[in-house]
Order: structure tokens, then C-alpha cells, then sequence
């Protein structure tokens, strides 16, 4: 066994990981950056298996822009439940 | 005669602005009358409402559980699909076939991509590709259609926020040194798609990752006056106008390109390989500008 397959098992074993991780996890901002390293995880594989191409664009789209989309759904979500609060409170006074 | 439009133009104009109200070609009394009242309200007669609610309490005991089933099932079916597949690297898989040979022996020549990949999917399977990148951009059209309907109602990011961000020394430093970068990498992977690992849409997405950055750190007001709504439309309208014609050629001259009058050049070169240039620039343009609107929507609802 050389150097070479134990990383790729690491490898494989980490996108299980952070595969199972990313569902599992309550706070959604945690998955979020489970799921952030899980695609530069597969990134790496697919320059592994010789698809540059692939790889470019997963660690582009996957870990790049994708990500900071949900990020930005994440917070308009909290300033939309914290927003609802507000007024919750607001009526109450 | 130019001054009266008529009134299906007017109309057309309202509807792209998105005040068009279906109520203006009703007569007056019609709209005078008043609506029903409803006096039960059938929103709250849905099975999520009365979930909600704790009305049914089953669903919540048995939701588990046919989740559970369900995902059990369809993991079931994809092993016994992966067990059915050939091995790898067996001689006997469907697709080793010719098709392989000869897209390694002949497609450098034949396309003039020295990256095989490029060559395949702009060249070989061109109308694979099309029918792709519009089942892609009506599906981004109808995002930016459903976000954009949510239209400004609040959405305008908190300006002490805004000032935390803008002036945080280590986001604007970083992106002063990042971005440039970015950018020439985006360029750099969308002249060499056909060269090189890289092409339209990795290139685009590089490309809107950087000005996503550059509006992180200094702000969509600096950046607006390259890419404002106007010319967002005007850049994605006529790059997809082109790709569809130049590909409308590709079906023209026989579907597979071959036939064309555009050479495919020295391979190699970066003007080389016939349509796969152009197409792969108008795919970057439309990528990186739909990356970038769609952040800028999600942020703070509108381009």
C-alpha cells in the first residue's frame, strides 16, 4: 500500500464524514461549512481521477458560490424570524 | 404617429416592468363590485397549518418513519443499480465503444480543441450542450423571477451592518489583493477552455465569485456602475442570442460541425478552434453576470 492509497482512502473516508456530518448536524451553520469542505474534499478527488475540468468548476461553484448564497439565505432568514419577533414583542408592549 | 403607442405595446411595456395588473382590462363596474367575503379561511385548513398547530399529532409520530422506509428503499434500488454496473476498466462496459477511439484519435484534428473535453461538449455534442444551457437558464430565470417578485419590500441589508463590513481593514485588504486575482483567473480559464482544463463556466463562476467579493468588501454602489441592471440584461441577452445562433449554425451545417466553413485552426493556439472560443466567452459573460445577480438579489432584492 503506498502513500498514494492511504491518502485517497483518507480522502474517501473524510467525504463520507463530512457527508453524514452536514446531514446530521442541527445548526444549519455548521452544515453549511461541512458541506463547504466537503465539496473542496471531492474537489481534490476529481483532480485525482484526472477531470481537472470537474475539479476547477466543484471548487468554484460547490465550495465557492454556492455556499455564500446559502450563507446569505441563512442570515435573511434569522433577520426575517428576528424581524417577526420584534413585532411579536412590540404588540405585547 | 409615434407618439400614440398602441395599447398592446403599452401594455407589453407595463408587463416588463412588472406593474402589469390584470384588472386594467376590466370595465369600471366590474372592479366596483365588492369582493365576497370569505368567512373561512382555507389556509388553515392545510395539513402543514394544523402540523403546526399540534392538531394532528400522527403525522408527527409517523412522518420518521416513512422517511426512514422511503430512504432505506431508494438506497436499496441505487446498490442494486451499482451492483449491476460492469467493473472498472473491464473491457466489456457499453460505453468503450468507437465512439472513445475516436474521439481520442481524431478530435484534435477533426474540432481543433486541443482539450478533448472542450471539443465534445461545444463541438461533438453541441446539441446536447444547448439543450442544457436552456433547461440552465430558464431555470436561473426563474429564480431571478421569484426573488425579484419579493421586489425591495425590506430588503435593504442594515446600514450599520453595511458599515461594519465596508470598513472592516481585513475583508477590504484581503479583497484588494484577491480580486484582481480572481478575475484574471476567470479570463484566464475561459480563453484557454479549449487548451486547457477550464472553459465558459468554471471561468464565469470564477469570474462572479470576484465581483461578489469586490461588493463584499466595497460595496454594491462602486460596482454598479459597471454592471447595473441595464447592462446586465444587455450582456446576458446577447451572449445567449449568440450562443443559440452560433449553435442554430452548428445544426445548420449537418449537427456535428464538421462541415463548416469555419476552420478549426492550428491547434494550440488561442485563436484556434473555430466556434469553441466565442461560445465558451459568451457562456463565461453569462455565468459570471447570473452568479453575481443572483447574490446581489439574494441580498438585498434587486441587480
Amino acid at each position: 500500500m503506498s502513500a498514494m492509497d492511504i491518502f485517497t482512502l483518507m480522502l474517501l473516508g473524510l467525504v463520507l464524514v463530512s457527508g453524514i456530518a452536514a446531514c446530521l448536524f442541527h445548526n444549519l451553520l455548521v452544515s453549511l461549512i461541512i458541506y463547504m469542505a466537503y465539496s473542496v474534499i471531492m474537489s481534490i478527488i476529481w483532480a485525482m481521477l484526472e477531470a481537472p475540468d470537474l475539479a476547477i468548476t466543484e471548487a468554484a461553484v460547490g465550495a465557492g458560490i454556492s455556499s455564500v448564497l446559502m450563507f446569505v439565505t441563512l442570515k435573511k432568514l434569522r433577520d426575517i424570524r428576528k424581524k417577526a419577533q420584534d413585532e411579536k414583542e412590540k404588540e405585547q408592549v | 404617429m409615434k407618439k400614440k403607442k398602441s395599447k398592446f405595446s403599452q401594455a407589453l411595456r407595463k408587463w416588463d416592468e412588472g406593474s402589469f395588473d390584470l384588472t386594467d382590462a376590466l370595465p369600471e363596474e366590474q372592479i366596483a363590485a365588492p369582493l365576497p367575503e370569505q368567512p373561512y379561511d382555507w389556509q388553515l385548513e392545510r395539513p402543514v397549518v394544523r402540523l403546526e398547530q399540534g392538531e394532528i399529532s400522527m403525522y408527527r409520530r409517523l412522518y420518521p418513519i416513512f422517511a426512514t422506509v422511503l430512504a432505506t428503499v431508494m438506497i436499496l434500488f441505487l446498490f442494486a443499480a451499482m451492483i449491476a454496473l460492469p467493473h472498472t476498466g473491464s473491457t466489456q462496459t457499453p460505453t468503450l465503444n468507437e465512439l472513445t477511439d475516436r474521439y481520442v484519435a481524431d478530435g484534435m484534428r477533426e474540432t481543433g480543441a486541443v482539450n478533448v473535453v472542450a471539443g465534445v461538449i461545444l463541438d461533438y455534442r453541441a446539441f446536447d450542450t444547448l439543450g442544457e444551457s436552456h433547461v440552465l437558464y430558464s431555470a436561473a430565470i426563474a429564480v431571478l423571477m421569484l426573488l425579484l417578485s419579493l421586489g425591495g419590500v425590506s430588503m435593504e441589508p442594515d446600514p450599520r451592518e453595511r458599515l461594519i463590513t465596508e470598513t472592516d481593514p481585513i475583508l477590504r485588504s484581503t479583497a484588494k489583493l484577491i480580486v484582481p486575482l480572481l478575475v484574471v483567473f476567470g479570463v484566464y480559464n475561459i480563453c484557454n477552455g479549449h487548451l486547457g482544463p477550464g472553459g465558459g463556466f468554471s471561468g464565469g463562476a470564477i469570474i462572479g465569485a470576484g465581483l461578489i467579493l469586490y461588493s463584499l468588501a466595497f460595496g454594491f454602489e462602486r460596482l454598479e456602475r459597471l454592471l447595473n441592471f441595464k447592462s446586465y440584461r444587455v450582456i446576458v441577452v446577447v451572449a445567449l442570442c449568440f450562443y443559440s445562433l452560433a449553435k442554430c449554425y452548428s445544426f445548420y451545417c449537418g449537427a456535428n460541425h464538421l462541415e463548416s466553413f469555419i476552420s478549426p485552426g492550428t491547434p494550440g493556439r488561442i485563436f484556434s478552434a473555430g466556434l469553441i472560443l466565442p461560445l465558451n466567452v459568451a457562456v463565461g459573460a453569462v455565468v459570471a453576470c447570473t452568479m453575481y445577480g443572483f447574490y446581489s438579489v439574494f441580498k438585498r432584492g434587486r441587480i
